[in-house]
């Protein structure tokens, strides 16, 4: 078994976890988000800010597990 | 056990080069502009010997695109500073860059830095924003490369704004005081030691993800979009160029708002970072 088979194999493995993770994480913060937002109304604002600088973090965790497999699948 | 010689020779690697690589090539540095089909530019490097190491000098595609943004953004601010002398009330381009800075200083500057320091941290905060901007959006025309898709680029903004936050910090609190602030109070003495080697791993795990994060959805979204255009040629076939186009139109209008949200992510978490080293009370 060479072991750029298992390479790849791990690389895509761990690409669908890490976007299981993060897809399940933004959407519990765009949940919380959409709820806030309907109870008050006023505050739409500063709640749309938040969840996008929420976002962009989370996806930041994600993004380093990515670079992990973008290295695995190019050995 | 399955047997894996053949797995590398089925119909997707019938082709001599492996299927991968020139999405790799489209994305990297790379010593030539090219303008396909009408010809290359091939940029100079050359090599400097000092103190018997020899440093290797390169001009590369990456640094032609960071001079031209550099440019951009140097053009547009002097183009809007000498639009003042006219008159106090912005027109044109000089509307839309006020807009801008208006929003950085009000809506990301003042709530984490303060009134105070407003004015010593909003030039290096709104140089960032529009530097990354641009940078960001030079990779999105045709022809165009991403210079924060290389991850030296990402490495020295994320230096530069962790040189900025130590300087804010220890200038607003002293080098003991500033260090001392690190850690929380109310802490049992015999924890002090961990806390503080938590703490300093902290200051640098900070820049180190706004490296990461910038680098890697710069180049992620270009190739998901190469990937999908990539298709059709690894497919061969013309039919699933209706689905490729559309699939890739459509991650390219996120792009554009990635790049967007990335640079104000990244001035946003710079100025906090320094807000946070200047008032160090949790």
């Amino acid at each position: 078994m060479e072991s750029s088979f298992s390479a790849y194999l791990a690389a895509g493995i761990g690409a669908a976890l890490t976007v299981i993770g993060a897809g399940f994480g933004i959407g519990k913060l765009a949940s919380a988000a959409m709820e806030a937002s309907s109870r008050q109304p006023e505050a739409l604002g500063d709640i749309r800010t938040s969840m996008i600088i929420a976002a962009a973090l989370i996806e930041g965790v994600s993004l380093f597990a990515l670079v992990i497999c973008i290295l695995l699948a190019l050995k | 056990m399955i047997d894996t010689t053949d797995l590398g020779k089925d119909t997707l690697h019938s082709s001599e080069s492996s299927s991968g690589s020139w999405i790799i090539d489209h994305i990297v540095d790379s010593n030539v502009l090219d303008f396909e089909p009408l010809g290359v530019i091939h940029l100079p490097s050359f090599d400097i010997n000092l103190f018997g190491i020899t440093f290797h000098f390169a001009i590369t595609k990456h640094v032609v695109f960071l001079w031209i943004a550099a440019l951009i953004v140097a053009i547009l601010m002097i183009f809007t500073a000498r639009s003042y002398k006219k008159s106090l009330v912005p027109k044109g381009v000089a509307n839309l860059v006020e807009m801008i800075i208006e929003f950085i200083k009000y809506e990301i500057v003042t709530p984490t830095i303060g009134e105070k320091y407003v004015k010593t941290f909003l030039p290096f905060l709104g140089t960032i924003f529009f530097f990354i901007l641009t940078c960001n959006l030079l990779g999105l025309l045709p022809y165009g490369a991403t210079a924060t898709s290389n991850i030296s680029v990402t490495g020295s903004l994320a230096l530069l704004s962790f040189i900025m936050t130590q300087f804010a910090g220890i200038k607003k609190n002293g080098v003991v005081g500033y260090f001392k602030g690190l850690i929380p109070h109310g802490v049992p003495v015999f924890l002090l030691p961990i806390m503080f080697v938590v703490e300093v791993l902290g200051l640098f795990t900070k820049p180190f993800a706004l490296m990461i994060r910038l680098f890697a959805n710069m180049t992620a979204g270009h190739v998901v979009i190469l990937a999908l255009i990539g298709l059709i040629f690894i497919l061969k076939t013309p039919f699933i160029s209706p689905v490729s186009i559309l699939f890739a139109l459509f991650i390219y209008l996120l792009e554009l708002l990635v790049a967007l949200i990335q640079a104000y992510i990244f001035t946003m978490l710079s100025s906090l970072f320094i807000g946070m080293a200047i008032h160090q009370e949790h």
